[in-house]
This record gives C-alpha cells, structure tokens and sequence, in this order.
C-alpha cells in the first residue's frame, strides 16, 4: 500500500501515532489548566475567596481529583432515554473538539495536518458540537435536556455567522486559509512602516476581533451566554442525566473547545507561534510556548467576562447577534476588501 | 493516493481516535464503577419531584425565522470565503461584484428587521 500513499508507511503511522497521542493528552491537559488557573481560582480571586486548597499544592489536583471520582460513579441511563442516541451525543462533541486541533501550528513544523482550508475547517468542524447537543437533549426525555438543547441551538446558530465573518476579514488580509499561512502572512508583514513585529491582525482587524471574541463566547456558551446550561433556571441544561464519565466527556469538550477557540482567536489575530528574529528548530522548540502565552491571555479574556457579567435574555441575545455583530462584521469585510484592493 | 486526500486521512484518524478514547475510558470506568439498579435512579429528573407527562413536551420553537436567516446568511459565508482568499487576483472587479452580494443579503436582513421578525414578541 506504500506506493499508494507515496510515503514511507513505517514513518507516516509512526509521526501520526504520536500526533494523536499528544492531541489526545493536550486535550484533558488543556481542560485542566484553563479549569484550575481560571475557572477554580481566578474566580476565587474574584469573589475574595481562596477556592480549592486541599488537593495537591494549592488545590491543583482539584480537578484530577474529581476525575477520578467521575470514574467511580453509576453508569445511568434513564428508562425513558434513547439509548443509542444517549450514549453518542458525548461522543459527537468530544469528536468535534478533537478534530479542531488538527489544523491549530504551535511551530513551524509543529502541526497534525496544515490543510489548504485550515480556519475554514475548523469552523466546520466547531459547529458539529451543535448537532451533539440537540442529540443529547432531545434523547435524554427530560423537559430540561430539551429546553436546554433548543435554546444551544438557536443561540449556536446564530452565533457561528458573527464567528465566520470575522475571520473573512483576516482571510482577506492574509490571502489564504491555512493557519500556517496565516501565521507566516502576520510574520512577513508590515505596519507602521516596520517589518519588526511583522504584522499581528489584532492591530489592523480590531474590530474583527472583538467580534470574534464575542462569538467565540457564545459559541463556548461562557455566562453572559450561558443560557443553555443556565443552572438556576434548567440544571444542567442538555447534561442534566448524564452522570459520571459521559457527564466528564461533555466537561472536557467544553474546556477543550475554549483552549482550542483560544489557539485559534491567537493564531488568527495575534501572530500564532512566531516571535521576531527566531526561525527553524529554535521556533519548533519556542512556538508552543509562546503560543501558549497568548492562547492564557485569550482565555484569560474570555473568563474575565464570564465572571463580570450578568446573564442575557433570550432576545437580547438574538438581538445582539443579528442587529450588531452580523452587521459590524458584513461592513468589516467590504472596509476590509476596499483598503487591500486600493492600497 | 494524492496529497489532498493523505491530509485528510489524518482527520478520519483522528475521528477514530475520538471514538477510541471515549471507548477506552467507558471501558476502563466499568472495572472500578458501581452498579445497583434501582427503579428510582432511572426516573427523568425533575429538581426531585415526579416528572409530569412525558419528557417531550412541546415547546414553542421562536427560532425558525432564524433557522432561515441562518441558512441564507451561510450560504453567503461559503461564496464569501474563496473570494477572500483570490481578492487580489480579482481586484477592482471582484470587491465591487462582492460588495453588491453582500449588499443584496444585507437587504434582506433590513427587510426582515423592518418586518419585526428580529422582535421577541
């Protein structure tokens, strides 16, 4: 089967091997250390309160500990349930979140697959979670799952419009989809006369920025849009009866999205992996570290909000998507396209 | 096999390897969890009383002019984004072709909002 590939088989399954073993481990790892660093204490901070101290040095165990107390909880299926669509639906999401980080560059060379369609992919693949949700929520039987899953739908939908057109503009600037593409674009550019700091699209694309950072709340339904999982008013939302590991498996696609979301809100908008002046094997061994600087400040954007603002109504969260976001990010693309045809 | 297809036999890896994991740690749940059946645990939960009626109550669905909204404004998505990447071979010619479509759905979005299909009401 060699000649078909047109590779050396041994080395293509040994390199995929390892890149799905890391991207299996960045995931839990990923969930972990946004949960701990910003939803445990962080929020703590906040709320003059210390949060988790007893499990490891500060209660950074905190959350190991609870997994493996999911592990030793009852499997539940309620009588009523689906069950074939029950047990998929935490599947569909955790797959979507997985797929999301083929195509995230942490290094020059540091990428599972650089696909030609890059961000245009991962926006396909992040709306998959949508059709897990409704799964979850229509095959649990329970009035809250459904109210839950129908309210993540609308607001998903709504939200992946704002979500796609902010990034037309970078696509625009930058001349292709793939994310590493786009990286070495922002590295190779130039603004204020200077090639220094090449060109981060945070400074010409605010504006698709801060719309893509609203939507990419909404779309992680972080609290001012938390309306489906709302706990004073649905419990859990669409999770409500899943227990144990499937319950844990909707946890780690949440947090595994907003690292990836994160990545992805860094690549697009500020330069990625790539620091000045540093390039070949160096940039491999940096890259991940820088790029996870940014991706804990993106993060560290997102759960600020979380933590400071109220809940939205369900109309005001409709009207927020398709009076402002949608129409700031339509005129952002043409203002977009005008400036890189003229100049 | 082509370039294009090997990249994305990585993602169908990468699928089974989602499902292989979440396989992997059911299974290995099932040596250390407990089971005790008991008619209750599987009632639908209802904040703790008996559930009424069956859980697929009808709900009223306010989200369909939406759904429409949704489906016209991604088809517009899909035509935008291979227009984005070729801008600067089309030029002049292809921003002012755009400018008109994106003008055109944004149109409908106006008459939609002036038809107070955006109102919660």
């Amino acid at each position: 089967m060699s000649w078909m590939l047109g590779l050396d088989l041994t080395a293509y399954w040994a390199t995929t091997t390892i890149k799905v073993l890391v991207v299996l481990s960045l995931i839990p790892a990923g969930a972990i250390i946004l949960g701990y660093v910003f939803l445990l204490k962080m929020m703590s901070w906040m709320q003059s309160r210390m949060g988790p101290m007893e499990a490891g040095p500060r209660g950074s165990l905190q959350l190991v500990a609870d997994g493996v107390k999911f592990m030793q909880k009852e499997d539940i299926f309620p009588a009523r349930a689906d069950r074939f669509v029950f047990a998929a639906a935490p599947i569909v999401v955790l797959m979507s979140t997985f797929l999301l980080y083929i195509v995230i560059p942490a290094g020059p060379r540091l990428i599972v697959e650089d696909l030609d369609t890059g961000i245009f992919f991962a926006l396909a693949v992040s709306s998959l979670s949508v059709l897990g949700i409704l799964m979850a929520g229509w095959s649990s039987a329970n009035k809250y799952s459904l109210i839950g899953a129908l309210r993540a739908a609308g607001q998903l939908i709504a939200y992946e419009l704002p979500l796609v057109l902010a990034v037309v503009g970078v696509v625009v600037q930058a001349g292709t989809m793939s994310l590493q593409g786009i990286v070495h674009a922002q590295a190779d550019g130039e603004i204020f006369g200077t090639g220094l700091i090449g060109n981060p699209y945070i400074l010409t694309q605010f504006v698709g920025f801060v719309v893509f950072l609203a939507a990419a709340q909404a779309e992680l339904t972080q609290t001012p849009f938390d309306m489906p999982v709302a706990e004073s008013e649905l419990v859990a939302g669409y999770m409500t009866e899943y227990t144990g590991f499937r319950f844990l498996f909707f946890f780690m696609g949440e947090f595994g999205t907003a690292f990836a979301f994160s990545a992805i809100g860094a690549t697009l908008f500020l330069g990625g992996w790539y620091v000045p002046g540093v390039e070949g094997t160096l940039a491999d061994i940096l890259g991940p570290f820088v790029l996870g600087a940014k991706i804990m400040s993106i993060a560290f954007l997102i759960f600020w909000i979380r933590f400071s603002y109220p809940r939205f109504r369900e109309d005001q969260l409709q009207a927020f998507a398709w009076k402002y976001l949608i129409p700031i990010s339509l005129v952002n693309i043409m203002v977009t396209g005008i400036l890189k045809v003229v100049l | 096999m082509s370039d294009f297809l090997r990249s994305y036999l990585s993602v169908l890896i990468f699928g089974a390897a989602a499902v292989g994991m979440v396989g992997m740690m059911l299974g290995m749940g099932s040596l250390l969890r407990p089971t005790r059946p008991q008619a209750q645990k599987y009632i639908a939960y209802e904040s703790g009383v008996d559930p009424v009626g069956t859980g697929w109550s009808q709900s009223q669905v306010r989200y369909y002019i939406f759904a429409l909204l949704f489906v016209m404004f991604d088809v517009e998505a899909v035509f935008i984004f291979p227009w984005a990447v070729r801008l600067e071979a089309f030029g002049v010619f292809g921003l002012v072709e755009m400018i008109i479509f994106i003008v055109i759905l944004a149109l409908g979005l106006v008459y939609a909002w002036r038809k107070g299909v955006l109102r919660w009401a």
